[in-house]
């Protein structure tokens, strides 16, 4: 019997056979960065996951959490990949307190069936990430990817209340509550925020939820210059306006986007995409609310000398939110050989802008931008080839944003890449000492180094 | 006061006094210089309360000036085995910056300067020791503040507040301390200097920012906060509902929260406490009813006047007397004034007071503020009830005669029974004061053995010798209780 079928049988033997994968075409399936596992499990209750965890644990076996397997390539490439745990089979919710506006739920729940259940109730979770159609909620808060409405409700440090997860002992441990202020313990579940799985497991998640708007609406602006289009941001941050979305984009942004939604026969505002940049709000309220905000934005596009502004229509915004929550993943599709990086800066300046799209014009490759919320930059390069010749360009760019995001005061962080480039470049730049309380942390979680080992930036 | 205090449940808070070495105290005073260590008794004997009801005397009370002055002290502290507890003004009110092994203390009211206003970004850069209100002052006319805004806002620290998560009446819409910090420099507890998170806030890797705000000292001390500034919203409406009775303001919560609507602030005084609070403070509370509600709306006008009219609404389904609206700012800061002086108003009805800070789901509010009430029946006190209802975060108010030992354990027994009962309803047991030394006992009511035992590897990961703050939030039995450090004694040393 070969070491993989000794682990399946062992696995069997402590869940159950029905919750262990073997086959090979399954397998094949869960391949990150050419790595395959040599076995699934796929728990039904945490208690399952603990078991399978301990024996994970006890051999020293590497174990990844996923959910819908949307986002796996994010974070560096795993060292070791023995057991994916699929938690996809905990998908029910487990309190949801209409009244009190909170919610526990299993982490295998999709997040498109989660918000039909809240919808029905009025409320909703403000986590609008991309992959939104298959991603699980455990999969959206490991992988820490960016919501599209953070802006108003933050990122899910600011609503997630508490969590249940199974650590690197097997142990089921639990931290914060199901009320929305508490400070019994420390904070753990904050740090399963983006750890990718290197923590724990994931079972349990708790939130505070939100009443779903009364009405919503959009509005675009172009300018011809990137320093137009950020006097354009900064004045609608100091308008104080409450958006839960503002997006600078870049005309190439703004072309994909209408090709995408021209195919599929949405609506493409006419105006868009004949000004190098573009800035997109959207804002929600009450009618006389939401009529207030595009009234002043309007203005303040008048002000600010835009090439366009106007207030989008109904479908038109739904369009367009849609496809903005969905960035990351048609960008990473968009040609042969891409790449995603993430860079925040302490401020916004028109020159960085600028520079990172002449590091890639000095590559000759085509690059497009955009800047989310409070000035997170999402660049995208696109290769037309995947040769090595690409390759090689993608990775002098990839070492330029990282320098200049460094030399800023920034972080650069690669979201997407070919497998070359994600290995030929350092992943993340963090300090030394950060990096070492980081480990610190995982030693603590996950003694035994267990827990998809290498995935979080200096490879812990 | 009871001649060795009661020490909240199992053992006496001070323990028998060993003494430093004298070559540590030394050490120290030729590094500070002699104005900022205190090592006088009569002097130490200030810094052996906060605002709980415990105590816990430190053997030298320091005061750096800089970052560098408090890693190298941390490091001498660290050398000499001897414990380290950071304190800001020691407004706290769970026993968090109380030295219970003794030791150093290390008060942080001279680091206390604003580093850097940053208004485009909306960041500031400040020293610990810098007082809440302070921030919001520096920035105001920009039409920023620093939104966590606990009562003590005028004179607590934002390192208190980062030490213990602290809230406010208006973390209801803005959230607690730990939504508004960017970063933090850390002093470890072998004396490392260590930053956390960036100015923008967003970080690679792991929230350590999280995990150090609210871990009440037993980590790292912080040197350095990169909070974020929230803007002044454009309006404001300042609304006091009047009930009959305590029944129907909690149905009036409970309804306003389950239709949607998130008021800034969302307070409850009753009848009780609020005609304490009247005849002290003169707010225009109406001292016959049973209730009143301290509600505040912010944002665009639209906004306000559509939730201001809901509430309303609301109100009046739920019977309420009257809703009187704040006609201008000097209303307002009234109404404000007698929520703010409140515990102010209570010490000229008792000698003291036991305020505690349990959280329960908000639909649960009128079982649990009738638990309460039965509480205090059983144990021969009138309770009162002073708190931030919009998030189920309660205040019961014990008042006792602290020389009154009898009487100060049965305002013990009866706060320990109204935690519980807050757990038994799905809550917890400290929404914003933290848990201290004083609810360190309670934590088996929520955690499991291996909640423990990784919140343990979690705290020996940055302080294994248990030097920092010990025996804080964790019982006594499964924390720091059997502290690893000795401290040493010096034949003949003086103190």
């Amino acid at each position: 019997m070969t070491v993989a079928a000794n682990l399946a049988g062992r696995l069997a033997d402590a869940i159950g056979a029905k919750r262990v994968v073997s086959a090979a075409e399954e397998l094949a399936t869960y391949e990150i960065d050419g790595m395959v596992p040599s076995t699934i499990v796929r728990p039904c209750s945490a208690e399952e996951a603990a078991e399978a965890i301990r024996l994970a644990a006890s051999e020293k076996l590497a174990v990844l959490p996923v959910g819908s397997r949307s986002k796996c390539e994010l974070g560096m490439s795993l060292a070791r990949y023995d057991i994916a745990m699929d938690m996809t089979g905990l998908r029910s919710v487990a309190h949801f307190d209409a009244g009190d506006l909170t919610l526990s739920v299993d982490a295998g729940m999709p997040l498109r069936e989660l918000e039909a259940y809240l919808n029905q109730k009025g409320q909703f979770l403000p986590l609008a990430v991309p992959c939104f159609e298959s991603t699980t909620v455990g999969g959206a808060v490991a992988s820490g990817i960016d919501s599209a409405l953070r802006l108003q409700y933050g990122s899910a440090r600011d609503f997630l209340i508490g969590a249940e997860f199974i650590d690197g002992t097997g142990q089921i441990c639990k931290s914060g509550g199901r009320v929305v202020k508490n400070v019994t313990g420390y904070d753990l579940h904050k740090l399963l925020i983006g750890s990718l799985g290197t923590l724990g497991a994931i079972t349990r998640l708790n939130f505070r939820t939100f009443p779903l708007p009364a009405a919503s609406g959009g509005h675009v602006a172009g300018f011809a210059r990137s320093e137009t289009a950020l006097a354009y941001r900064r004045a609608v941050g100091k308008s104080g306006l409450p958006l839960s979305n503002l997006e600078v984009l870049s005309s190439g942004v703004v072309e994909m986007i209408r090709a995408i939604l021209r195919r599929s026969g949405e609506n493409v505002p006419t105006e868009w995409g004949h000004t190098n940049w573009s800035v997109y709000s959207c804002f929600e309220g009450d009618e006389e609310v939401v009529r207030r905000i595009g009234a002043e934005l309007e203005k303040i596009g008048r002000d600010t000398g835009a090439a366009f502004h106007r207030i989008l229509g109904m479908t038109e915004d739904e369009s367009l939110g849609g496809m903005l929550r969905e960035s990351f993943e048609w960008l990473r599709w968009a040609s042969p050989a891409n790449v995603i990086c993430r860079v925040i800066l302490p401020g916004l300046k028109a020159e960085v802008l600028t520079e990172l799209l002449r590091l890639a014009e000095l590559a000759a490759l085509r690059a497009v931008l955009l800047v989310r919320a409070a000035g997170i930059v999402y660049f995208a390069l696109l290769a037309e080839a995947g040769d090595e010749s690409a390759m090689e360009s993608l990775r002098k760019v990839v070492v330029g944003v990282r320098a200049l995001a460094e030399a800023e005061n920034g972080i650069a962080t690669l979201l997407h890449a070919p497998l070359g480039v994600k290995q030929g470049t350092e992943q993340i730049r963090t300090t030394g000492a950060e990096s070492a309380l980081q480990r610190r942390v995982k030693q603590a979680f996950d003694p035994s180094n267990i827990f998809a080992p290498g995935r979080v930036v200096g490879g812990i | 006061m009871p001649l060795c205090s009661v020490g909240y449940y199992s053992e006496v808070v001070n323990p028998p006094r060993a003494s430093l070495s004298p070559a540590l105290v030394r050490e120290i005073k030729s590094l500070l210089g002699p104005a900022n260590v205190l090592d006088k008794q009569e002097d130490l004997l200030l810094y052996e309360f906060d605002g709980s009801v415990e105590k816990g005397r430190p053997d030298l009370v320091l005061f750096p000036h800089t970052t560098a002055e408090v890693s190298r002290i941390v490091k001498l502290a660290a050398d000499h085995e001897v414990p380290v507890v950071g304190r800001g003004a020691g407004t706290g009110l769970s026993g968090g910056a109380l030295a219970r092994r003794g030791g150093v203390m290390i008060v942080f009211a001279r680091m206390n300067k604003i580093l850097e206003i940053d208004i485009e970004n909306q960041r500031a850069v400040v020293q610990p020791g810098v007082v809440n209100l302070d921030i919001t002052r520096a920035v105001e006319h920009a039409g920023l503040h620093f939104a966590p805004d606990p009562s003590s806002a005028k004179s607590c620290t934002v390192g208190g507040n980062v030490a213990e998560n602290a809230g406010g009446p208006h973390t209801l819409a803005y959230g607690v301390t730990t939504n508004h910090i960017a970063a933090l420099e850390l002093v470890l507890p072998d004396g490392e200097i260590a930053r956390a998170g960036n100015k923008h806030g967003d970080v690679s890797g792991y929230d350590l920012c999280g995990l150090f705000v609210g871990s009440e000292g037993t980590l790292a001390l912080v040197t350095e906060i990169t909070v974020k500034l929230a803007r002044r919203a454009e309006a404001v409406k300042t609304l006091l509902a009047i009930f009959e009775t305590i029944e129907d303001a909690s149905e009036a919560v409970v309804e306003i929260t389950a239709s949607g609507i998130t008021p800034a602030a969302c307070e409850m005084l009753d009848g009780w406490t609020l005609r304490v609070v009247e005849d002290y403070v003169h707010a225009g509370y109406p001292r016959d009813s049973g209730a009143v509600l301290l509600l505040e709306v912010e944002g665009l006008k639209e906004a306000v006047q559509g939730q201001a009219a809901a509430i309303k609404t609301v109100c009046a389904k739920c019977r309420a007397r009257e809703v009187r609206v704040a006609k201008d700012d000097r209303e307002r800061e009234l109404l404000w004034k007698g929520r703010k002086n409140a515990f102010g108003a209570l010490g000229r009805v008792a000698p003291s007071n036991y305020v505690l800070d349990g959280v329960i789901p908000r639909s649960k509010l009128p079982q649990a503020l009738g638990r309460i009430k039965a509480i205090g029946e059983k144990h021969g006190f009138n309770i009162g009830n002073i708190f931030h209802a919009g998030d189920g975060n309660l205040h019961p108010i014990v008042l006792y005669d602290p020389r009154d030992t009898a009487q100060f354990e049965k305002a013990i027994a009866a706060a320990r029974e109204i935690i519980r009962a807050c757990v038994e309803m799905g809550g917890a047991l400290t929404g914003e004061h933290g848990v201290g030394m004083e609810k360190s006992e309670l934590m088996e009511w929520l955690f499991s053995d291996a909640d423990f035992a990784l919140m343990r590897r979690v705290h020996d990961a940055f302080n294994p010798d248990c030097s920092l703050n010990p025996g804080k939030i964790f019982p006594l039995s499964k924390g720091c209780g059997e502290i690893r450090i000795k401290r040493k004694e010096v034949a003949g040393a003086q103190v």
